[in-house]
């Protein structure tokens, strides 16, 4: 990296891509930088730190809509919104532990860039699901403005919601505006203990199927339930795991609800308030992986196929895997030196198709190796046409998604 | 027809008609071509009606296969298509254009797989929102987008216009409910996007498509999620003196953590059109009337509505009812979601408008709204989604008066300027079509515009689809790609470097 430019203004964030434009010199597009090391790296001389570009610009509670430059940390954002007893509902993980850095790192630019998301997807979707508008800087070096504040709006094409995911590489987005919501007053996780993936699967299905709104569905086999339990979880032995947020009263009743509908056998428990956040958070953040020098791939399949993924994987190569979303997200952590891309995306087709994004590995697999899902031939071509549409030089972090 | 304008049909496509019918009915064969203008007619405007156009051709496909060789005929022939659904349009984004096919989506009508354990379904675009509903609702599911044409649009207008709905500050737009699409590119080439997984490969395409009325690709295949049926869910009908009221009370329910499943507001000329109409029971003194349902686990339900009786009491309300039966909360409904043909028997037509403003802004936009009304000389009904700040003013006019239909649209945009004006947008749901066109500078400026343009050049470089609609100005993909640079020194002397 021989150069950084630090814009302070959405002009001068203009003016730099203008200038990287003209010159045909790539950007790699930056906040923090923590997560630089998720994705295909950057080849760029020059970095663009939107870290000076900071600060929430207009925070409504009783609209449920905050607006920040696209630097803020999302520490300053989830603190603001805590002081309101709000919170975004998507829950974004927090990559830090994974990826071996501190927590709370990153801004609000990278949370979008990545379309991050959480354990209560199922629910309340990602990133995408929650933001309302952007204003943005093209790779042509011109400032444009999509979506707005509101909740309800089809003037234009989404944009923002477009944007959403795709890594710094068609825009630089200078401002966010964001839809929060009231956080729960309380929670309370239902635990069963003992089951196998299948009975698991079952049990998940079930309840997400019920009407007892649980907002996150989680398995955890023996030896991931294990690793947890050494971060101080209260779990012994396979841990299914069913999260209920609201009013109190609410959770109780929907906690009958789902003892009387779930006959799976298992032994039932109950984790409350700060045991149950703490859990989840360390369920969403796949703290299970934390430290080790395994390569981590997080696969997205229908919520019924993950539990056969899981198998099919485990049946072909050494790894230990657990599913979020209730069978919708696996994490595997495969050992050795090869991350055995061919094998996990032949599973994802065998199961029906989906996702799967090498997440960590060393920076020269994660050039050789796609990060990324391949696309059809068509969707790649037409994908390759937008982003020549707002970045025609591909100065903005080229090679990021791919090759 | 009144002050928009559409392109100018080509004369040299209007000469080679009978050739490009020719070749269409070898593509579709059996009744999928209509080209008789009487059987045209049924095609010539959707639900803005005072806009005609009969299309140059009819084309109702039954296959991808047909779509697919349709839009490629179109494509290396340099014909225009206008894709179309139920028809039930409130923004002309269904309008024919005489130079273009006008294709029909509804053959497509087919519910193709539903999959309670993934909580999704999978249906062709021409099913109907409430056909969804229908076909998962023995299994205890439904599909919550809503919009109150739910039993006519299909679910590929829905996507077309990002429909809302009702009940969509809790359970979200069709964007936030959509999983997966097929879909024919104007080329087409026929690609695919999502599934029953969430995380999707690449850009979110699926995000651009929802909301694009028609202009980028024809959608032949939709993956929805559906959800549960909530436990039970009741209504409360309360009555203010003032919006003014009626809006502190919202803010306060929000405020207290609670995000019901829906909040509508209604001004007294829509109230009392109601009551006239269907004698729900509304309270006809009242200045604004909200209805409030909440959805869910009933010992949450009944405590809410405890909570919602308290802040409704602080807000000054005038007269407050709880429904106590399926059925009282369905005649609560009924005066709301009849609004429309309520103002229509009070008035002999009406035009429906869609901006949405930051909720907090509801008492002074409805003040300046009234002043305006005055300065046109008309009236307005107000129905308000108070969730989520989507307003709905039906603007009461006679088209048989000379030049009352001018008067209501120029009403019609001073009201769609003013909710810009408070930092709100011109369309919540119906679209921007030929009807808020242009309008557009109004919200965005030329870059911003021409951003969006050129995603429609990354799709359909000739500009066949959907032409005339969204954009005011058109350019052509050419131009917008030119780019300006001044190669040399560097530009930004201030801008800190490390």
């Amino acid at each position: 990296m021989s150069d950084t430019l630090s814009p302070r203004s959405a002009d001068e964030v203009r003016e730099a891509v203008q200038w990287a434009a003209a010159e045909e010199q790539p950007l790699e597009v930056l906040g923090t930088g923590s997560k630089r090391a998720l994705g295909r790296p950057v080849q760029a001389a020059h970095a663009l730190d939107l870290s000076a570009l900071s600060g929430i610009m207009l925070y409504e509670p009783a609209e449920l809509v905050i607006s920040a430059l696209a630097g803020t940390p999302l520490a300053e954002i989830e603190a603001a919104l805590d002081a309101h007893n709000q919170e975004l509902a998507f829950d974004p993980i927090d990559y830090g532990a994974l990826l071996g850095h501190a927590p709370g790192a990153g801004t609000v630019g990278g949370m979008i860039g990545a379309n991050l998301a959480g354990s209560k997807r199922l629910k309340f979707g990602a990133a995408r699901d929650h933001i309302l508008g952007m204003e943005a800087v093209s790779g042509r070096g011109e400032i444009f403005k999509s979506g707005g504040r509101v909740v309800k709006n089809v003037t234009g094409y989404d944009l923002p919601r477009t944007l959403t995911g795709s890594w710094g590489t068609l825009a630089v987005a200078t401002r966010i505006t964001l839809k929060v919501q009231p956080r729960a007053e309380m929670e309370a996780t239902f635990v069963i203990s003992g089951l196998n993936p299948r009975e698991a699967t079952q049990a998940m299905t079930a309840a997400m199927g019920s009407s007892a709104e649980v907002s996150a569905a989680a398995h955890l086999p023996p030896e991931i339930a294990a690793v947890l339990s050494a971060h101080g979880h209260a779990l012994s032995g396979a841990a299914t795991l069913l999260r209920l947020e609201g009013f109190a009263s609410s959770v109780d009743y929907r906690f009958a609800a789902l003892k009387a509908l779930l006959q799976v056998g298992g032994t039932v428990s109950r984790l409350e308030a700060e045991a149950s956040r703490a859990l989840w958070r360390d369920v969403r953040d796949c703290r299970a992986f934390a430290g080790t020098d395994e390569h981590v791939w997080r696969i997205s399949v229908a919520p019924t196929a993950g539990a056969d993924f899981i198998a099919r994987v485990q049946a072909a190569f050494a790894c230990q895997a657990y599913c979020d979303w209730s069978g919708g997200l696996v994490w595997l952590a495969v050992s050795g030196e090869d991350p055995q891309a061919d094998a996990v995306r032949a599973a994802v087709a065998d199961v029906g198709g989906g996702h799967a994004m090498l997440v960590r590995a060393p920076a020269p697999l994660r050039t050789a190796v796609a990060v990324f899902q391949p696309q059809p031939e068509a969707l790649a071509a037409l994908s390759a046409r937008i982003k020549a549409q707002f970045d025609p030089h591909g100065v903005l972090n080229p090679g990021r998604m791919g090759s | 027809m009144s002050g928009i304008v559409m392109p100018r049909p080509d004369d040299e496509v209007l000469a080679r008609r009978g050739e490009i019918v020719a070749a269409l009915k070898r593509l579709v064969p059996g009744e999928g071509v209509i080209d008789a203008a009487v059987e045209m007619r049924a095609y010539e405007s959707d639900a803005l009606t005072a806009y005609r156009q009969l299309p140059l051709v009819v084309v109702l496909p039954e296959t991808v296969e047909q779509v697919s060789a349709v839009l490629r005929y179109c494509h290396e022939n340099s014909v225009k298509v206008v894709p179309r659904g139920a028809g039930t349009s409130l923004s002309g984004g269904a309008l024919p254009v005489g130079d273009g096919v006008l294709l029909s989506m509804m053959k497509f009508n087919q519910v193709l797989d539903i999959d309670p354990a993934n909580r999704a379904a999978v249906v062709q675009p021409g099913v109907t929102n409430l056909g969804i509903t229908r076909a998962v609702e023995h299994l205890g599911f439904y599909y919550a987008p809503d919009p109150s044409s739910q039993i006519a649009c299909s679910i590929g207008g829905n996507i077309a216009e990002n429909s809302g709905g009702v009940h969509c500050l809790k359970y979200g737009l069709t964007t936030n409910n959509v999983l997966g699409l097929e879909m024919v590119l104007v080329t087409g080439e026929v690609i695919r996007l999502g599934g029953k997984h969430l995380d999707a490969e690449g850009y979110d395409i699926l995000a651009l498509m929802t909301g694009s009325e028609g202009l980028l690709g024809v959608v032949t295949e939709v993956t929805v999620r559906i959800l549960q049926k909530p436990e039970t869910a009741r209504a409360a009908l309360i009555g203010f003196p003032t919006s003014e009221d009626g809006g502190q009370c919202v803010a306060d329910i929000i405020g207290a953590g609670i995000i019901p499943g829906g909040m509508e507001m209604m001004d007294e000329l829509a109230i009392n059109a109601a009551e006239d109409f269907v004698n729900a029971g509304y309270p006809r003194d009242a200045g604004a009337l909200l209805i409030v349902e909440l959805d869910g686990p009933e010992a949450e339900v009944d405590y809410l509505l405890g909570e919602i009786e308290a802040i409704a009491r602080r807000n000054k309300a005038s007269s407050l009812r709880v429904s106590t039966s399926e059925e009282e909360r369905n005649t609560f409904w009924a005066g709301r979601k009849a609004a429309f043909p309520a103002v229509g028997r009070i008035s002999p037509d009406y035009l429906c408008m869609d901006g949405t403003i930051p909720r907090k802004a509801l008492p002074e936009v409805l003040t300046r709204m009234r002043a305006l009304g005055e300065t046109h000389g008309l009236r307005c009904a107000n129905v308000f989604h108070a969730g989520d700040g989507n307003l709905h003013p039906l603007i009461l006019y006679d088209a048989n008066q000379p030049g009352q239909l001018e008067a209501a649209e120029a009403f019609g945009a001073d009201i769609l300027k003013l909710c810009v004006e408070f930092d709100g947008v011109l369309t919540g749901e119906h679209g921007v079509g030929i009807e808020k066109r242009d309008l557009m500078p109004e919200m965005f400026t030329e870059d911003d515009l021409k951003q969006q343009q050129r995603v429609k050049c990354a799709f359909d470089p000739k500009q066949l689809l959907n032409p005339g609609k969204v954009f005011p100005v058109l350019h052509r993909c050419a131009e917008l790609g030119r780019m300006h640079v001044h190669k040399g020194q560097l530009p930004f002397p201030d801008i800190p470097r490390f």
